[in-house]
């Protein structure tokens, strides 16, 4: 497999693009043509060839240019990266778990040699060879957690597990869909869902606290889930509102094809071995209205959700301003035919 | 599940016998956290016996994995097989590794109290604790000088036959804020360890217990499976669990220990009592639910979703 990154951008110019073959491999996450909550959980255990699902930490055409935004992020912000001091441990979990799997799914890219507690971590792409001593933060240039989540695509969350709970006790969250890492650091699962609409009521988070906490480490699981953004931004934060939050306000009929993308999170859920912490990766992929109508199955299907998505919702997801305009827009790729089940392109 | 051959066989103590697995061509096995369980899998003549035992080994090295085993005479054959039937060489059934019994990793210190067999996940913690830099106390209480395993540098072993009975009061009123406690032994010991520490006003979130339950045998019940369409009979030393499994009726577990809360079921109908034994239902819950692993019914049916 060759993979070539592009030179793009995710704020300023928004230069970022999807080739033909990254928009076939969307994960577009609707199965059918309704949407509303529910814990779709399956197990993480690999998938369709070239598909998002196929490895177990999706590397693709952004990577090198993610990982330059979260660069400029963290820059600005330092606290977008915290671990609380109990978190370490389940730090050098995460950064095993990363190391192990890349080196094995993509040995193109990335090498990992033990040597016991010697490991040399070559990362060809981003042009690094480190050799450090596992367990010893000292010999690594950040936190492991950091360090390890500089080179991977997606924002982590590192969970603990206690007291029948889980803890957002330590995260690398620099593309998240409007929430704060430094609003929820140390918050439990109730706590840091107390904003979502309606899941509380329907039972959602019980379920989903109790399957979490069974995950098991030969058990990875994992769920889509997605929301919409004007321009290609990674960085759509609280602390960042004011910068992205009136581009909202920017859409016309004209321009929305190409400025409406839709959201979609890979959410994966990892039982860390070592700590017994719980790492729940969040992987976003952007995909622009436009190149969602390429296929014609998608755009019928999208137009239908969006046209029916209940008001409280799309307040939530942060889009009921221009649910209107993009329900026109759709509405033009939607003849009204029937739409195959499941995710994948006819 | 996976296929490992047992490759030593020893014994600890009159009645506890160490027993070690690896991969059957020296693959490296999963990493786990001290306090993890896996489920060995024995075929006892008819019978398919499953027992969740405390993984006793380094949880780093991945050579192996071993596990202690104290003989019940009185239990349900599963410790009376691995002792007598189980010999080295033989490939057996494990499971992968499960943490119900984790250390809090926010505790400034962690009190580790064993009694007897409940030894086990310790052995593995204090490697952790260990590797990690935190500070640690283990005590082992046991009847007599029969019951003594080989234990870690610095445990304080108290022996109530020769007058070193464990001065639970003093241990418990002498440790620092931020102390962690974690009790593994006989329901007996573990009440009387959490009672004392609860009456000197330890917080609860800092209390930690592990029981792991043998399904209590009892009088045979009837219970009708109502999403399967099937009605059976629970043997008097089979659980809820095991006769739903021998009937091809699938339901999930993990712990089989009335712990975990994988198997829970919703009851729809019971013309008679359940006896739940778990520690997993709450008191609201038991009108409405059982747990198959270890609980029982008295009656005329009980009908449950499965």
């Amino acid at each position: 497999m060759t993979l070539t990154f592009n030179k793009e951008s995710f704020r300023g110019d928004y230069s970022y693009h999807n080739s033909p073959a990254a928009i076939r491999r969307f994960p577009f996450p609707f199965d059918r043509d309704e949407y509303m909550y529910s814990v779709n959980m399956e197990p993480h255990k690999g998938g369709r060839d070239g598909s998002v699902f196929q490895r177990r930490f999706d590397v693709d055409e952004h990577y090198v240019a993610e990982m330059e935004d979260r660069a400029i992020t963290l820059a600005r912000d330092p606290m977008r990266c915290q671990s609380l001091p109990h978190m370490r441990l389940a730090g050098w979990d995460l950064l095993e778990l990363i190391m192990v799997s890349k080196s094995e799914d993509y040995p193109d890219l990335f090498q990992l040699t033990r040597d016991g507690d010697r490991w040399r971590w070559v990362n060809k792409p981003l042009g690094i060879d480190d050799t450090f001593t596992f367990l010893d933060d000292a010999t690594l240039p950040h936190g492991p957690m950091e360090y390890i989540t500089r080179q991977t695509q997606g924002d982590f969350a590192v969970l603990d597990q206690r007291e029948g709970n889980l803890w957002m006790d330590a995260g690398m969250i620099t593309s998240q869909a409007d929430w704060s890492l430094d609003f929820d650091i140390g918050m439990n699962f109730f706590e840091w869902h107390a904003p979502v609409p309606r899941a509380a009521e329907m039972g959602i988070f019980q379920r989903a606290l109790k399957f979490l906490m069974n995950v098991q480490v030969d058990t990875p699981a994992r769920r889509l889930n997605w929301t919409m953004t004007v321009n290609p931004r990674l960085d759509t934060s609280p602390e960042t509102y004011p910068e992205w939050g009136p581009e909202k306000r920017s859409l016309t009929p004209d321009n929305i094809g190409e400025k409406q993308y839709l959201r979609v999170e890979l959410q994966t859920f990892w039982r860390l071995p070592r700590s017994n912490g719980l790492a729940f990766p969040i992987r976003c992929y952007l995909c622009s209205l436009q190149d969602i109508v390429t296929v014609p199955k998608w755009g019928r299907r999208l137009h239908r959700v969006i046209r029916d998505l209940p008001d409280d919702l799309a307040t939530y997801k942060g889009f009921l301003v221009n649910k209107p305009l993009i329900v026109d827009y759709l509405a033009r790729f939607d003849d009204g035919a029937p739409t195959s089940p499941g995710i994948w392109p006819d | 599940m996976q296929s490992l051959k047992l490759t030593r066989k020893e014994p600890l103590s009159p009645r506890i016998t160490r027993f070690r697995f690896e991969h059957p061509e020296g693959a490296p096995l999963p990493i786990f956290a001290g306090g993890a369980h896996v489920m060995v899998q024995m075929q006892d003549g008819a019978v398919l016996r499953r027992n969740a035992y405390s993984l006793i080994s380094d949880p780093a090295d991945r050579s192996g994995y071993e596990i202690a085993v104290q003989r019940e005479d009185q239990g349900r054959g599963g410790s009376r097989w691995m002792h007598e039937q189980a010999q080295p060489g033989m490939v057996m059934t494990i499971g992968a590794p499960v943490n119900l019994f984790a250390l809090n990793l926010t505790a400034k210190r962690h009190l580790l109290i064993a009694g007897g067999v409940g030894i086990t996940p310790f052995l593995a913690q204090v490697r952790d604790l260990g590797r990690i830099g935190a500070p640690y106390e283990l005590h082992h209480a046991i009847r007599s000088a029969a019951e003594a395993v080989p234990l870690p540098d610095g445990a304080r072993l108290h022996v109530s036959d020769q007058g070193s009975r464990m001065d639970l009061d003093a241990i418990l009123s002498g440790q620092p804020l931020g102390t962690h406690l974690y009790v593994c032994g006989s329901d007996r010991m573990i009440r009387a360890v959490l009672d004392a520490a609860r009456g000197l006003g330890w917080p609860a979130d800092a209390l930690h217990s592990e029981e792991f339950l043998a399904p209590a045998p009892g009088e045979p019940f009837a219970v009708h499976c109502a999403r399967s369409h099937k009605t059976l009979t629970v043997g008097a030393h089979q659980s809820l669990l095991e006769a739903l499994e021998a009937a091809g009726i699938d339901a999930p577990w993990l712990c089989r220990g009335g712990a975990c809360g994988q198997c829970e079921t919703d009851v729809i109908a019971c013309d008679g009592t359940i006896d739940h034994h778990d520690h997993w239902l709450d008191p609201d819950e038991q009108a409405h639910k059982i747990m198959p692993c270890v609980s029982r019914f008295r009656g005329q049916l009980l009908t449950i979703d499965r």
